[in-house]
């Protein structure tokens, strides 16, 4: 049984907002990966669980060495991708502070822990690194894991660099644990894209932490018979057969939708919005999430010295889906692009599903099984909407 | 006690169940299975089958906890899963067979929050929970050296699905999906619990209920201090088996026909400290 209760060195306690944006930021050269384990440095994590798979592995042996220099309490390798999410949900359900991370067939394993987490309302926090799943067996990237996590009532944020893995980890711990909120969040990285590229990060200084967990403001008490024990399940009313059972199972369904509609706001003060738009009045519209956005924005970007008129929204937020941001994105344009690294073109549905006239959407250019999207890609599918090649 | 006594004046208008609890309940005394009938019990009623020697186990188990006010438990699918929304401590329900992954993070939770508190947290499960989807995180829990004690409610079946074999029904038993007879052996989960580093392993049935205290008291206390423990209840289903209550509860006492109680010499010693203590 390892050491814990390790006494952490001090730090300096200090809000989020102060660290996303108020905090001196230095410039660090750092992969995906080492950029999610400095988010977990800063973010007083009590209890890290974890399983190493491809290509997450990385931020499992860094939250190791975090643990081993006393910068959070336990740390544990699990024994598989469903047990590790299990064992994160009891910790949660203590009232402590966890983070955990998989990767593709790790999340597939995993799936039937992850499903409960936001009925228990836990506010945990879980990086996806998205490769391929077996269809057939792949460990390329691939974002096709987020198709599978939509309706599990996680919220969901997409990661387009390893700034913004940095960036939307720490977010996503002060938005998971607000009351109102207190649902889990998915900080979803595409696979070796994110996880591996090298990109300057700025980082806030390593001598500032958030708070510690406060188990005190969970909507649903802590599992620790320190508030009133009831003969009630402290977790939804699943077991018994008739209709107040049936009913209170419903309304805590729909609760977790609630309050992740009830995390806008909080989206909003820390990750300044779902979206990003530039240049909304286009004709052209590419939409994107994750490492295609990042793909679409160099693609916007020469587009436009050629003269075409094109503008480009980044998703930041896949749950809850920013419908209102994007619909009046999308309200101008003519032809809207919407690359994809998956087969199935699920961004392509949640935005065909919410938008006008929407004939005006070509679900692509996609690719997949770990082929990378030239910004070249992306401009002759343009071409070809506009009829008029360069 | 100050978590169980309700703010002055809201005594009256809280539920008559709850301060039945409040003014009987165990809560902070020391009580056990020879004053059943005297306190206000953990659980009351239950909706399984009459003569059920699992409910039998799981009220004995419940009446013998060292410490109910501190006490967590962890429990997963079956047919206890109906009592589990009754218990009158905090109690979480696990995705099947998982009960001692969520208890390992539960656990460790604990320790990082009340690193001056014990707290006990117990996992309760069937013999297909233990034996059979849940064989991976149940032995890893234990060669994790995990500081929690399992029970294992061996009715030698899937009773809650509709009477299926398990790992833990004898072989040749006919039942579902075992329609020519179970093909293989009861699984020998009590020597694996020895092997995968339990310092504490024993089998108990219903029928002796004294014997039960005991064994689920030494479990919970060498899980304090010395590593992971198990508990296998006997109580073979009646339903499921075709049994009058009688003959189920008869079968059980002929299941556990001598003490089978295992420890390593760490738990001993522990034991003997406090047992010589008291």
């Amino acid at each position: 049984m390892p050491d814990i209760g390790v006494e952490i060195p001090a730090r300096t306690v200090v809000t989020a907002e102060h660290m996303l944006f108020d905090a001196p930021r230095e410039q660090r050269y750092l992969i995906g990966n080492e950029a999610v384990a400095e988010a977990v440095k800063r973010a007083n994590v009590d209890f890290v669980v974890v399983y190493p798979i491809t290509p997450q592995s990385e931020v499992s042996h860094l939250c190791g060495d975090l643990w081993a220099r006393g910068l959070i309490r336990d740390y544990y390798r699990g024994e598989d991708e469903l047990h590790v999410m299990v064992s994160a949900m009891g910790a949660a359900t203590g009232g402590v502070r966890v983070f955990t991370a998989t990767s593709g067939p790790g999340t597939m394993r995993a799936m039937e822990a992850i499903s409960c987490w936001p009925g228990y309302r836990l506010p945990l926090v879980c990086a996806f690194m998205g490769r391929g799943v077996g269809t057939p067996a792949n460990i390329q990237p691939d974002s096709v894991e987020i198709a599978y996590l939509l309706e599990t009532g996680m919220i969901i944020f997409h990661v387009e660099n390893p700034q913004d893995f940095f960036d939307m980890t720490i977010a996503a711990y002060a938005i998971a644990e607000q009351p109102e909120v207190h649902v889990p969040v998915a900080v979803f990285a595409d696979g070796f894209f994110v996880t591996h590229s090298r990109e300057v990060v700025e980082l806030p200084p390593e001598s500032e932490v958030l708070a510690r967990y406060d188990p005190a403001v969970a909507p649903v008490p802590a599992m620790d018979m320190e508030t009133v024990p009831v003969r009630m399940a402290r977790d939804c009313l699943v077991i018994k057969s008739n209709f107040i059972s049936y009913n209170a199972n419903a309304s805590w369904q729909q609760e977790v939708w609630a309050a992740q509609h009830r995390a806008r706001k909080h989206i909003n003060r820390l990750m300044g919005g779902s979206v990003e738009v530039l240049h909304p009045d286009a004709e052209i519209l590419l939409v994107a999430s994750g490492s295609a956005a990042a793909q679409a924005r160099v693609a916007m970007q020469e587009a436009r010295r050629q003269g075409l008129d094109v503008g480009f929204v980044k998703i930041k937020v896949i749950r809850p889906f920013p419908e209102r941001e994007v619909v009046e994105a999308c309200k101008k344009a003519k032809h809207i692009l919407i690359p994809e690294f998956n087969m199935n073109g699920w961004l392509a549905r949640e935005v065909k599903s919410r938008v006008d006239n929407n004939s005006r959407i070509f679900a692509g250019p996609r690719v997949f099984a770990g082929m990378t999207m030239p910004p070249e890609l992306i401009l002759d599918e343009m071409h070809k909407l506009v009829g008029a090649r360069t | 006690m100050d978590v169980i006594k309700p703010a002055p004046g809201f005594e009256d208008i809280l539920p008559l169940e709850y301060q039945e609890l409040v003014a009987d309940g165990p809560y902070g005394r020391s009580l056990g299975v020879k004053d059943l009938g005297t306190f206000k019990e953990l659980i009351e009623d239950h909706p399984l089958c009459a003569g059920c020697n699992l409910t039998l186990s799981f009220r004995l188990l419940l009446a013998s906890l060292p410490k109910p006010e501190d006490t967590l438990i962890v429990t997963t699918a079956g047919c206890f899963g109906v009592i589990h929304p009754q218990i009158a401590l905090h109690a979480s329900i696990a995705p099947f067979g998982t009960q001692n992954a969520f208890a390992s993070g539960l656990t460790r939770a604990m320790r990082i929050r009340f690193p001056e508190k014990q707290k006990d947290v117990i996992t309760i499960g069937g013999d297909g929970s233990f034996a059979d989807i849940g064989m991976a995180p149940t032995t890893h829990s234990w060669f994790r050296g995990e500081k929690f004690a399992s029970f294992m409610l061996d009715n030698e079946c899937y009773a809650n699905t509709g009477g299926q074999a398990s790992g833990m029904t004898p072989e040749g038993v006919v039942l579902n999906m075992a329609p020519k007879g179970k093909s293989f052996d009861k699984i020998p989960f009590v020597e694996i619990a020895k092997l995968a580093g339990c310092a504490y392993v024993a089998t108990a049935s219903p029928t002796k209920p004294r014997q039960v205290e005991s064994m689920v008291r030494r479990a919970i206390l060498v899980a304090r201090e010395v590593g992971p423990t198990f508990v296998r209840l006997a109580c073979v289903c009646a339903t499921n088996y075709k049994l009058t209550p009688i003959e189920a509860h008869r079968k059980s006492k002929e299941l556990v026909s001598q003490t089978d109680e295992y420890m390593t010499e760490a738990a001993r010693e522990y034991l003997e400290s406090l047992e010589g203590a008291a």
